[in-house]
């Protein structure tokens, strides 16, 4: 029953971590720079910005050639195998927690914050504040309109975000058919049905923008526009820029595939994107019903 | 491309080939570019001593000013600035990186396996955090101070009412949070995935079983920390009103948020302490640990009830009498699970043929200490009692007897206990009691005192207190600086018996039983490559 057991392979020395640990310290840094000294001149912060992006770049880069090569060498058992996909399923978890805190925010103050504020239930004390406040949700007249004027008008759900969800939905299907196809060997299939997902990934974000655009000129929809704004934009926000990251993985998977790199029984690097795509579809999901359509 | 990387990688495999089945690389450029689970273990370690002594200094700050009333030394504004630092960099630098470190060590040595799971991703985990805290302690400097609003961060005082540096802050935060996401999603794919043949999930130590479910509190909870401070970054400077009840937002769903992770947070700075005691106790009651599988249930039941507890932290926010009540019966539920841990330490104990070394005299310790940190957290877990308590001394000397004689004495013991394994010589043994009885004493007289003035009232965080609370304080504060200033005798302990030669052998404790102890001291920079047999 015991097969010859294949050491498992432990990297000698790289460079990597420390160099993308510089990295995120330039990122964190100039962040930091930009947005405390926008008066006396952020220059040095964008400096450290842009090192900090160009030097992460780079260690991504490097990074993951390197592990696809060592893939390819051969080095890696299939107990390590075992090792990246239980490493990515918990990262994606933890996406989810990330997610959560904000759906969480969207909940409590939809379902307790500003009913108490418009002086419902025994914490109704509150409406003492804002005489005359009332709850309602979408809510388009903030308790304080004078510091945060509410939105005119919101983003009608049967429209660009039907469009987009129709969008992501079929790209999971079309990323599942390339997975199919990578499984059978052929890759003609494999790589248009990828390319087919990162043309509707990328088609979804031009939606997005557009739809950004007519919240801030047309709809009277920001940041700044009381809570609903601040919910609306962090949950679509982040997971925009989820999409993006996906978008920008699945291209290198689909140029890795158009390298004749993956075979039929061994392809995780693709499997672990298109976990990372399927997340992000179902995050849309409860997107689609929790921000926009309830 | 591809062709270029993987040569670059065959000739890399070549000069390992070269270091002839590979010790430590030389220089500095070891500490660097390591992907060794010892290497990384010792860096964590080290960095939280680093960390420890920087927050030990900055709470005898703290009780320098409070030795007697009246303002001596600090503005109130600093004063405020060194209880929030003191409190995050003991958090999130000392007591966190310490138990990683521990992981990073013992974890691959007790399952038997090579190293950790993702050896470069664990260099990452550690190499983040010395950047992080540049950044957390350059606020200091800065102007307008440093994070002045208390470890919790409560907004609106984080968001509206904060210095410019808070936005660093922020940053810092972010960074040590996918730190010790990566460290946890390391800690779990090694145990869940580099046990060998027949080290089954009921056979691991106890101390792999705590970290496994401390990673999984990690991977749940640290998104929601960068969840609340991402939300407070927005606030500040994008102009949304999350925590402003003017735009409709609400400063307590902060306090809900935080404290999600907040909660399961100190569990995670005292699972691993229990592990550790778990490790000890048995060896030098030299008996088996009494009721093994019921911790392993014991500890997952805390865990789950870390995430249904969090809002005993605020039931004098104004949450609706119901949220009291639920919160209330659920935080006292957490008693039983905690109480049949330390009824099995104490079986484990009874007519065991008891030595007390330095590592036995921390765990004996912990085990009466933390139990008392635990009934003031019952008496806190009392609604209608805690309006009373709420944000008074008795809190403070309540967290306090968890942390220090629960968290710091467990990774204390947990150093003394296997640092012969480390370094292959025996720490000197009468000076590691010296250094617990001075600890020991010193937490008490520091702490101690802290329940009473708390209980007639005394509020937390403040430079400047009350006549009638003048003789406790003074006496905290003499306790304070007793046990600090042992701390040097633990330092230089560790030294001398990393520089001295005093051969320990490869079991080292004559009751201890375990993979780790079936290596020789010093443990070789390799064990385990090929999988041990298990029976």
């Amino acid at each position: 029953m015991q097969t010859e057991y294949q050491e498992y392979y432990v990297p000698h020395q790289s460079y990597y971590p420390i160099v993308a640990s510089v990295a995120l310290f330039c990122l964190a840094f100039g962040a930091g720079s930009i947005m405390t000294a926008a008066e006396n001149g952020g220059d040095f912060g964008m400096i450290l910005l842009f090192v900090g992006f160009l030097l992460l770049f780079f260690i991504i880069i490097s990074w993951f050639s390197t592990v696809a090569a060592e893939s390819r060498l051969g080095l890696y058992s299939p107990q390590m195998d075992k090792s990246f996909r239980w490493g990515m399923g918990w990262f994606i978890s933890s996406e989810v927690m990330f997610f959560a805190a904000f759906f969480g925010a969207l909940f409590y103050i939809r379902v307790l914050a500003v009913p108490w504020l418009a002086g419902e239930g025994e914490k109704g004390v509150s409406h003492l504040l804002w005489e005359g406040f009332v709850n309602q949700w979408p809510l388009m007249t903030t308790p304080d309109p004078s510091l945060f004027k509410g939105p005119e008008q919101i983003v009608d759900p049967w429209h660009i975000p039907l469009l987009n969800t129709i969008l992501l939905i079929s790209s999971s299907l079309t990323l599942t058919f390339s997975h199919k196809a990578l499984k059978l060997n052929n890759r003609t299939a494999t790589s248009l049905w990828l390319a087919l997902t990162v043309v509707l990934g990328a088609t979804f974000l031009y939606y997005q923008v557009i739809e950004y655009h007519e919240a801030y000129t047309e709809l009277g929809l920001t940041l700044a526009s009381g809570v609903y704004g601040s919910t609306f934009f962090i949950l679509t926000g982040f997971h925009g820029l989820h999409v993006t990251i996906g978008t920008i993985m699945l291209l290198c998977i689909l140029v890795r595939v158009l390298e004749g790199e993956f075979s039929g029984d061994k392809h995780f690097g693709f499997e672990a994107v298109a976990w990372y795509w399927h997340f992000v579809d179902v995050v849309w999901v409860g997107l689609f019903i929790f921000v926009y359509i309830l | 491309m591809s062709t270029g990387t993987e040569q670059l990688v065959e000739s890399e495999l070549d000069t390992q080939e070269a270091h002839a089945h590979h010790g430590p690389a030389k220089g500095i450029s070891r500490w660097f570019l390591t992907t060794n689970h010892k290497d990384i273990g010792s860096m964590y370690l080290w960095f939280s001593l680093v960390m420890f002594m920087t927050g030990g200094c900055m709470a005898l700050l703290i009780r320098a000013e409070l030795f007697q009333p009246g303002l001596q030394f600090l503005e109130p504004a600093f004063f405020n600035q060194m209880t929030t630092m003191h409190g995050l960099i003991m958090v999130f630098g000392a007591v966190m990186p310490a138990f990683v470190g521990l992981a990073n060590w013992m974890i691959p040595m007790m399952i038997g396996a090579p190293d950790m799971a993702l050896p470069r991703l664990n260099n990452w985990s550690f190499w983040i955090l010395p950047f992080a805290f540049s950044i957390m302690l350059m606020t200091l400097f800065m102007e307008g101070g440093g994070p002045n609003f208390g470890w919790t961060f409560y907004a609106p005082l984080s968001t509206t009412f904060a210095p410019p540096s808070v936005t660093y802050f922020i940053f810092a935060v972010h960074m040590m949070g996918i730190s010790s996401i990566m460290g946890a999603i390391n800690v779990i794919v090694t145990i869940l995935n580099m046990r060998p043949p027949g080290m089954i999930m009921m056979k691991l130590p106890l101390f792999v079983w705590t970290w496994l479910i401390t990673a999984f509190l990690l991977i749940l909870v640290m998104p929601v920390l960068a969840g609340v401070v991402t939300m407070m970054l927005m606030d500040i400077h994008f102009g949304t009103s999350f925590f402003n009840a003017a735009g409709g937002g609400d400063p307590v769903l902060f306090q809900h948020i935080f404290w999600f992770f907040g909660h399961p947070e100190v569990y995670i700075m005292i699972l691993p302490a229990f592990g550790i005691v778990s490790e000890i106790i048995p060896t030098f009651a030299r008996k088996k640990l009494f009721g093994y599988s019921s911790m392993v249930y014991a500890t997952s039941s805390i865990a789950f009830l870390s995430f249904i507890v969090w809002a005993h932290h605020m039931f004098t926010v104004g949450i609706p009498l119901m949220g009291e009540l639920f919160f209330m019966f659920a935080t006292m539920l957490i008693a039983v699970p905690t109480g049949v841990k330390v009824f099995n330490w104490v079986a484990t104990m009874f007519r065991g043929s008891m030595t007390f070394e330095t590592p036995m005299l921390f765990a004996i310790a912990f085990v009466v200490l933390f139990s008392i940190g635990g009934f003031s957290g019952l008496m806190l877990a009392i609604a209608p009692a805690d309006f009373q308590y709420h944000d008074t001394y008795f809190v403070v000397a309540h967290f306090h007897y968890v942390l220090v004689p629960g968290s710091i004495f467990s990774i204390m013991a947990g150093v003394y206990y296997w640092l012969p394994k480390w370094t292959g010589n025996y720490y000197d043994e009468k000076m590691g009691r010296l250094h617990f009885w001075l600890s020991f004493v010193g937490i008490n007289i520091t702490f101690f005192p802290m329940h009473f003035v708390g209980l007639a009232g005394m509020p937390r965080r403040v430079p400047d207190y009350a006549l009638q609370f003048a003789d406790f304080n003074a006496v905290s504060s003499v306790g304070a600086f007793l046990f600090g200033f042992s701390q040097l005798l633990f330092i230089y302990n560790v030294v001398c018996c990393i520089r001295k030669r005093n051969q320990a052998t490869d079991r080292v404790w004559e009751g201890a039983h375990g993979l780790e102890w079936s290596v020789p001291s010093p443990a070789p920079y390799h064990t385990f490559t090929k999988p041990p047999k298990v029976d």
